[in-house]
């Protein structure tokens, strides 16, 4: 049996069968055992009882995107999985195993042409007192993969500690019945083992980061609504906050939660929210205020497929325009994108370090994929961007709150500071803050504000750029690592090629872009949005060679490295 | 039967030049205030008007300031705080001005303010036991009564204006 | 530890005086607002608050010009929003006094869920909303205190609508203190203001401002108002009763509750940063 350096299996179930359940403990178990790994789900509408599906891919190395089809699929019934579609797609060479009473293969897995090989999971799991579907078919799974059983059998202890000591016996039982059941089962293929670990490793989801990356870059007050799939920063920040000595705080609305993490900053708090598509809506006209009172905040948005209500449980990268280019009237602000689980961490600390240094609203566009996939990482090094904002400690007489100087940024009095009294206005103002009707007021604030941003030095970190050659793909955000995954392929194939992938979308890099694209002859544009918004942020801010194409298309489906080598291979040498 | 005058009790001399001289100081604000008003509103001529109303009160202010020789007049006068709805007597009515009053509506403003102190003033002599208090209160309604027909002579010279005063043909303008 | 008050350290001289600030307000000849101003600097001046431990707070609309004429912290929002930055900044500046400015319209009608959940929430801060029944800045729409038969623009012949008691919505929602006053009284506002924001947690004062140039009528309501009949009541529905069955004159301090204001759980002294991150470790 061949080693594989990458192994992608999933589990499906529904009705309470706990599919996901047994994805995770699967993950964390490979993972602790040195694998590196990658999660995601994909989930019916219902709260509980709904089809699911747990998806994950295993490797010897670190990965920031999901293989192009699994190569295992566990199927402990397949009841309204033919909505996955394509999502839980096998490759030809693949293995399923399925529960004879689990009703019939979706239409997608029927005709992949992989091995189908019965097992009767439920039976199975009757048989066990106690026992449930999913540590049977985690059994299976532990066989395929050769993810070590007493290694699951340790995370399982841990994970059902709070259900006692019946419910782990009978987990250890059925884990073992499946196991047994699938001895004689031959996969095709072996995951090589993981090679002897030597970094300090996390298991841990981008979401999670999200909230941790915002902590250390100084956010000690959060306003949350909750807002698919967004809530799992804001349930990770409350208690997190609290312990570090700040709060979290539900608003009614997310008018109320971007108005009060506005208030907050006012009174000197580097203040946080997380949010999605819709929320960041609501959020705009608040956004326009901080921008124009220059207060500093950081919106986390966790895209998902829109427009409006859209595909709340499904990844997409098209709140790029309101992002961008959603307030009304002039407003220059900041915008950036994490790349990778990962670089959750990073990009959102930076959001909150560029925000109060700039004293401006720093949008963070994640988005589902990355957000609420759960990844093993090396534990990322500590960063020194910590937020510090520019403050009138002890204001002289004739104070100005926004005083013109060179770069653009005027010290804040914070409430406590005496002489410092003044009214911050989303009313266009003089230097003092006083509201002005006046042109040379006006336009000299707008300069201002458009100076502090262009004036700063945003370093290295404002694109990965890795490779070489006359041909270049750019894109963004979770699609970084899909795009890194296919032009290791295409490079290992004889062809040069570079990737491209800005982190900071706003204020826009001319300078930078135009370096990063020297020698570039064709460019292949690469994200997941109809309406290709990136191309045409592309278009609007960047010269561009003469021969672009994109490979654009929206949610709910992820965008495979194989399209993108297509893309590439169909344009020929 | 006189009533006892609304506002700060008076039991002595210093008590009268205290509530006297913040009459004075109120009217000196409050006027003031409405030549502000006037200015940002543009009606020049207005604001002329109450900045010489609210300067002729100062004048009376500085008065009652070297009758009285007392270095704690202002304090005195600071923290009294018994008015009737916080108004004392010749504070001319903050809802009575319109942006396009004309003088003849401020000096009617000014009487009424002028009427009210002599009022007050003439109260205090009907009721105060204090004879001295008598004889001051009696010397500030002559002042007052001064003042009174200084505003009616005034007055001649603004007639009363017709009821098309308050017109502007542009309609009002939205700000936020 | 008793109810939260924000350290309101008297100074030696505070005069009205000291509180206002050189800003020329742009309001009406004869609007209600400028005597509320008046009872501002005087309420302050009483408390003797520090000016720079003090933040008023507002949206849009004519009454929210308040701040920028108030020398004190201040900020003007966006409409409707005032309560919400007013929390957030309480929340996390326990030590400031917030002081929240708003009109009818930006009150009642785009703030007005913000409204409901600052009364529920009973935070330390005082609202004060200059009620004119009118959108006075965008000259002369009803507001949601409007009478239904009052003829605009945009609802000709009237809404037809009944007004609602924000009063009695604000008791219903938890509020901690209720009051009703009238601009042209400004010192008797001025006391009900000082015992307002002494008063712990979400303290509601509804001004009567008349609008001089959209409700010229409401020059009447100074013959209008009159003291309230009983003293103040601890009790929210013997308060919403009354009030429901007044003349929408009452002026006074009409509830005076004893709810505990609200404290966000804060820990204590921070952990390691690095702590956080153990529950990811593999």
């Amino acid at each position: 049996m061949p080693d594989v350096d990458s192994l992608s299996l999933a589990i499906v179930g529904s009705g309470g069968a706990g599919a996901l359940t047994a994805g995770n403990i699967l993950l964390e178990a490979a993972c602790a055992a040195g694998w590196y790994g990658l999660m995601t789900r994909t989930v019916g509408p219902q709260i509980r009882g709904g089809e699911a599906a747990a998806l994950v891919r295993l490797a010897t190395g670190p990965i920031n995107c999901m293989a192009d089809r699994f190569d295992l699929l566990v199927g402990i019934d397949w009841l309204n999985a033919n909505r996955f579609g394509a999502e839980i797609e096998v490759g030809s060479h693949g293995l399923v195993v399925s529960d004879p009473r689990g009703g019939d293969l979706p239409a997608v897995v029927a005709r992949a042409g992989a091995r189908v090989v019965e097992i009767p999971i439920k039976e199975l799991a009757n048989s066990i007192p106690d026992g449930r579907p999913n540590m049977i078919a985690l059994g299976i799974a532990a066989r395929l993969t050769g993810v070590d059983v007493s290694v699951l059998s340790s995370v399982i202890d841990k994970r059902l500690a709070e259900k006692g000591q019946g419910a782990i016996d009978a987990s250890h039982a059925a884990l073992k019945a499946g196991f047994a059941a699938a001895a004689d089962l031959d996969a095709g293929m072996t995951l090589a083992p993981p090679a002897p670990r030597t970094t300090r490793r996390w298991l841990v989801s981008g979401n999670e980061t999200t909230g941790l990356g915002a902590i250390r870059g100084g956010v000690r007050f959060a306003a949350a609504y909750p807002i698919t799939p967004a809530s799992e920063i804001l349930e990770w920040l409350a208690p997190n906050l609290c312990r570090m000595g700040g709060t979290l705080f539900q608003a009614e609305d997310e008018l109320a939660a971007i108005n009060m993490i506005i208030g907050a900053s006012f009174g000197g708090t580097p203040s946080l929210t997380a949010t999605s598509g819709p929320g960041l809506s609501l959020m705009i006209e608040a956004l326009g205020l901080a921008t124009a009172a220059e207060i500093p905040v950081v919106i986390v948005d966790v895209m998902r497929a829109g427009p409006s209500t859209g595909i709340p449980t499904k990844s997409e990268q098209a709140d790029l325009n309101i992002a961008v280019y959603g307030f009304h009237g002039d407003a220059p602000h900041v915008v950036v994108a994490p790349q990778s689980v990962e670089d959750c961490l990073f990009t959102t600390q930076w959001g909150v370090y560029l925000a109060e240094a700039l004293q401006v609203p720093t949008i963070v566009l994640s988005d589902q994929f990355i957000g609420q996939a759960v990844a093993a990482i090396d534990r990322p090094a500590d960063v020194a961007f910590i937020g510090h904002r520019s403050t009138a400690l002890d204001p002289a007489a004739g104070y100005k709150r926004y005083a013109l100087a060179a770069g653009g940024v005027s010290p804040m009095a914070i409430p406590g500071a005496r002489g410092g009294q003044y009214t911050a206005d989303g009313l266009t103002h003089n230097e003092r803050g006083t509201p002005t009707s006046g042109e040379s007021d006006h336009r000299a604030q707008l300069d201002k504000r458009r100076e502090k941003l262009e004036a700063f030095s945003y370093g290295d970190h404002w694109a990965t750029l890795e490779g070489r050659g006359e041909l270049a793909v750019v894109t963004w955000g979770s699609l970084t690592g899909v795009v890194r995954e296919a032009l290791d392929r295409v490079r290992a194939a004889g062809c040069d090629v570079r990737l491209i992938a800005p982190r900071l979308l706003l204020p826009v890099q001319p300078k930078q872009f135009n370096a990063a694209l020297n020698g570039v002859k064709r460019l292949l544009v690469v994200e997941q949005s109809h309406g290709a918004q990136f191309y045409r942020y592309l278009r609007a801010h960047y010269d561009l060679p003469a021969d672009v194409r994109t490979l654009h298309r929206p949610g709910p489906l992820p965008i495979h490295r194989q399209e993108v080598e297509h893309a590439i291979a169909q344009w020929g040498p | 039967m006189t009533q006892v005058p609304a506002g700060p009790s008076i039991a002595s001399v210093a008590d009268l030049l205290a509530v006297a001289y913040r009459i004075e100081a109120d009217a000196v604000q409050r006027y003031t205030l409405l030549a502000d008003q006037m200015q940002a509103h543009n009606n020049a001529e207005l604001m002329h008007i109450f900045r010489d109303l609210a300067r002729a009160e100062g004048l009376h202010a500085e008065e009652i300031c070297r009758l009285s020789g007392d270095p704690a007049l202002l304090e005195r006068a600071q923290s009294l705080t018994d008015w009737p709805e916080g108004e004392s007597p010749e504070e001319a009515d903050l809802g009575a001005t319109h942006y396009l009053m004309t003088p003849w509506h401020a000096l009617q403003l000014s009487l009424q303010c002028e009427k009210r102190a002599l009022e007050f003033f003439s109260s205090v002599v009907e009721t105060t036991r204090d004879p001295k208090v008598k004889e001051m209160a009696a010397e500030f309604v002559e002042e007052e009564a001064e003042h009174v027909n200084l505003v009616y002579r005034l007055l001649r010279k603004y007639p009363r204006p017709t009821g098309s005063w308050p017109d502007d043909s542009d309609t009002a303008r939205a700000q936020d | 530890m008793g109810p939260v008050m924000s350290s309101i350290e008297p100074r030696l001289t505070c005069k009205p005086a000291d509180y206002k600030s050189d800003i020329n307000p742009i309001w009406c000849p004869g609007c209600g607002d400028y005597h509320v101003l008046m009872s501002f600097t005087r309420a302050f001046a009483q408390l003797g608050l520090a000016p720079e431990k003090t933040v008023v707070v507002s949206g849009i609309g004519c009454s929210s010009r308040i701040p920028a004429y108030i020398n004190c912290y201040g900020f003007h929002g966006v409409h409707g929003r005032a309560l919400a930055l007013a929390t957030g900044l309480k929340l996390t500046r326990p030590d400031l006094t917030v002081v929240v400015a708003s009109g009818d319209g930006d009150g009642y009608s785009i703030g007005g869920n913000h409204f409901l959940h600052a009364c529920r929430r009973n935070i330390d801060m005082t609202y004060v909303v200059m009620d004119n029944r009118v959108y006075g800045m965008t000259k002369g729409q009803p507001s949601p205190t409007t009478e239904p038969d009052f003829d605009t623009a945009l609802s000709p012949g009237g809404t037809g609508l009944s007004p609602f008691h924000p009063l009695v919505i604000a008791l219903a929602s938890g509020a901690n203190f209720v009051a009703r006053t009238f601009s042209g009284r400004p010192n008797e506002t001025a006391d009900v203001l000082v015992e307002a924001i002494r008063h712990p947690g979400f303290s509601f004062v509804e001004v009567l401002s008349p609008c001089v140039t959209f409700r010229p009528d409401e020059r009447a309501w100074k013959q209008q108002v009159h003291p309230a009949p009983v003293a103040a009541t601890n009790d929210p529905a013997k308060a919403a009763r009354r009030i429901m069955t007044d003349d929408g004159f009452n002026i006074g301090i009409l509830y005076r509750g004893e709810r505990r204001p609200y404290r966000p759980k804060i820990g204590g002294s921070s952990v390691e940063l690095a702590s956080l991150e153990q529950e990811f470790e593999l």
